[in-house]
């Protein structure tokens, strides 16, 4: 997918991040434009919780800058990032077992209607946000605990969206589920794009970034470890990036040589 | 709420089918999932999924009108007085006392937490308002509401320790439970009993205060105001569901549901209008279930109360307040504590050192839970209060016309608490396995 706005909706620039003598994050840059799925990838440890976290207002940047629309902003708590529209899906503990469909998808922000909450509005809502996304779930009035891994992680995403966002993280959104429910989830991934949402993924599924990412951000020991075109990129080449494995003896001499050869 | 889905295939005209708003030539897309199982057309239809939700747990108020119905045989086999007019409203009447308790505890319960202290504060409560009233001569007024409040800060006392500071709920109210009556024997000292004269709201929670002053038609126009707004209440929600195209209960359903409620409501105001009337704190206990209903399922706070009972992590990140939605459900429970020790002083006109000991916290639990509310946080209604209290106050009343002892009746208080945990945890295991918990 080409980028369709010039000016990225969210930036990063140079941003860096300590905890104590651990420096989480060096000088990380990352752009994000609207209808654009960036994926975040990376080792265990790599920095892309907390370069997340950045942005969600969870941890303050110690130093950079975030740019927002390019201007710049300061995010020190998740409500800056709610604010500006960023919206968090995380992988786990996000919804309550009780609630039905619609009482989760409005958690903490239910219509009003005379200070009684607004049931026929918000199931009204409900339906026609799910059916736009062509989310299937047997009924907005069942309780969560009666979904299964797939259509929870989907309700999850929906709800992100109650607020109009301009960006969404994705956490791990893959991680637990089965093939089909991976390609629900996936297919969401796509519909948000088509609503020229920012899309943040992180994952750790080399086949789901291929499928719907439009760029791959490697971050390796909180460093920028390269971005790269989903299109033009092997899964050979995002790996190397991701493990280092670029950056050794051999493969600095198997690039001179191919060099040398080219002469 | 629940089982509106339940009417989609009845009207075919409602089957939602929405084409993606984007691409107007895709095919239709149904939202309701064919998995999901309908009801068939007529009785057998509800037959069926009766059946179906109690071998899911869902069991609601099963157990409670069967319990009933037991217990009622039971006692009217052994002393024909027990369904008179006048023995029924005798349980009318005294329910409404632990009822109030009951009611502090639905919300406790809620949050998957308990209160132990709620029966000392009932009794420091009606020390509070005798202290007050007789030993310093205050407006009886003055002095209700601000035991009431003192309930409340009682409550809220709790809360905090139990929300900022972390202890557990169980061994803060365990503390308030011997602490708020050691501090009502100490108000009372060497003379053990104040008596309070029987006038201000000590006469209107008795059992000599009638609604209406015991006209006939003070019965009926409770039963009737209560059908009426049930009626009007769910034909306009049907009417606003229609509108906006959401599913909606069926005409049949709701005339189903509101006859019933009419049946039993105008055969109680019959039953009750045979002995003397509807007492005032009767009408007191069904108003403040009616609030508090409301107040759960339709507001904002409600289901705050609910989200953090079903999910603490998933309600912090909702935005909500845990520590504060904690610490005001500690505060209702302290209230309503309060409100009920008003209602036993109204019974005896008096203070006394028993106030609120013995097995009134053990009651009022029991009722919650053999209501419907369960222990493990995010489910019930407050109607369990009421529910609950039928049936207690029923062993109660139905043992104190049999003459039976103390002991007897302890023992029996406990084994219904226990049966009462029993179904719940049990209905829990099987909405589990049905993948509803």
């Amino acid at each position: 997918m080409v980028h369709v706005s010039a000016t990225p909706v969210l930036a990063l620039r140079g941003v860096s991040k300590r905890f104590g003598a651990v420096q989480a994050l060096t000088d990380v840059e990352l752009e994000v434009h609207a209808g654009e799925v960036v994926a975040l990838v990376g080792d265990n440890g790599a920095g892309k919780s907390t370069l997340v976290k950045t942005i969600a207002g969870v941890h303050p940047i110690d130093e950079g800058v975030i740019e927002w629309d390019g201007k710049p902003v300061s995010i020190n708590k998740p409500h800056d990032a709610q604010g500006l529209g960023v919206a968090t899906v995380y992988q786990d503990l996000a919804l309550c077992d009780n609630l039905d469909v619609v009482g989760n998808l409005y958690l903490g922000r239910e219509l009003l209607h005379r200070g009684v909450i607004d049931e026929v509005s918000m199931e009204k809502n409900a339906r026609e946000l799910l059916s736009t996304l062509s989310i299937r779930i047997p009924s907005v009035r069942i309780p969560i605990a009666s979904l299964s891994g797939g259509q929870r992680q989907v309700v999850a995403i929906a709800r992100a969206l109650i607020g109009d966002p301009k960006i969404v993280i994705l956490d791990e959104p893959t991680a637990a589920l089965g093939v089909e429910q991976t390609a629900q989830v996936l297919d969401l991934v796509e519909r948000l794009r088509e609503r020229n949402l920012g899309v943040i993924l992180i994952s750790h599924n080399m086949a789901d970034v291929k499928a719907v990412a439009d760029t791959v951000a490697v971050l390796r020991l909180g460093k920028n470890n390269g971005s790269f075109p989903v299109k033009d990129t092997t899964h050979e080449e995002i790996i190397a990036a991701i493990t280092g494995a670029t950056d050794n003896a051999v493969t600095r001499r198997a690039g001179r040589r191919t060099t040398e050869a080219a002469k | 709420m629940s089982d509106t889905s339940k009417t989609v295939k009845k009207d075919p005209e409602l089957q939602e089918t929405v084409a993606p708003s984007d691409d107007p030539t895709a095919a239709p897309v149904s939202i309701v999932d064919p998995r999901l199982l309908v009801r068939e057309e007529g009785l057998k239809g509800y037959w069926t999924e009766f059946k179906r939700k109690v071998k899911g747990g869902e069991i609601g108020s099963l157990p409670v009108v069967l319990g009933l119905i037991v217990i009622w045989t039971i006692f009217q086999l052994q002393n024909d007085r027990f369904l008179s007019a006048d023995n029924l409203s005798n349980i009318s009447y005294y329910m409404s006392a632990t009822g109030m308790l009951a009611i502090g505890l639905v919300f406790v319960l809620l949050l998957g937490e308990i209160d132990l202290s709620v029966g000392s504060v009932s009794g420091l409560a009606s020390t509070l308002f005798a202290v007050y009233v007789v030993n310093h001569g205050w407006n009886v007024w003055l002095a209700l509401s601000l035991t009431l409040v003192i309930g409340a800060l009682i409550g809220a006392l709790q809360g905090w320790f139990f929300a900022k500071i972390g202890v557990p709920a169980f061994v803060v109210t365990l503390a308030g439970f011997l602490g708020w009556n050691g501090l009502m024997l100490w108000l009372l000292g060497a003379s053990g009993t104040i008596n309070i004269p029987d006038e201000g709201p000590v006469h209107l929670f008795g059992q000599s205060s009638f609604f209406m002053d015991q006209a006939v038609i003070g019965a009926y126009l409770l039963a009737g105001l209560g059908v009426a707004s049930m009626l009007f209440g769910s034909l306009i929600e049907q009417r606003r569901r229609r509108a906006a195209g959401v599913p909606f209960r069926p005409t049949s359903e709701i005339a189903l549901r509101v006859g019933l409620l009419a049946v039993a409501a105008f055969v109680s105001a019959y039953v009750l209008n045979q002995s003397a009337g509807v007492t005032n704190s009767l009408v007191i206990f069904l108003a403040a279930l009616v609030i508090v209903d409301f107040v759960l399922r339709r507001t904002p706070y409600g289901r705050k109360v609910f989200a953090v009972g079903g999910g603490i992590e998933a309600a912090r990140r909702a935005g909500i307040n845990v520590p504060m939605i904690r610490i005001t459900v500690f505060a209702l429970s302290g209230f309503f504590a309060a409100v009920g020790g008003m209602f036993f002083a109204g019974q005896t006109q008096s203070a006394t050192l028993n106030a609120g000991g013995g097995n009134t916290l053990m009651l009022a639990i029991a009722a919650a839970v053999i209501g419907g509310t369960s222990l493990f946080g995010g489910r019930g209604t407050v109607w369990s209060a009421l529910l609950g209290m039928l049936v207690i106050q029923s062993i109660q009343t139905g043992l104190d016309l049999l003459n039976m002892n103390t002991s007897i009746q302890y023992m029996i208080t406990g084994a219904v608490l226990l049966g009462a945990v029993v179904i719940d945890s049990v209905s829990r295991k099987s909405q589990k396995a049905a993948g509803r918990a």
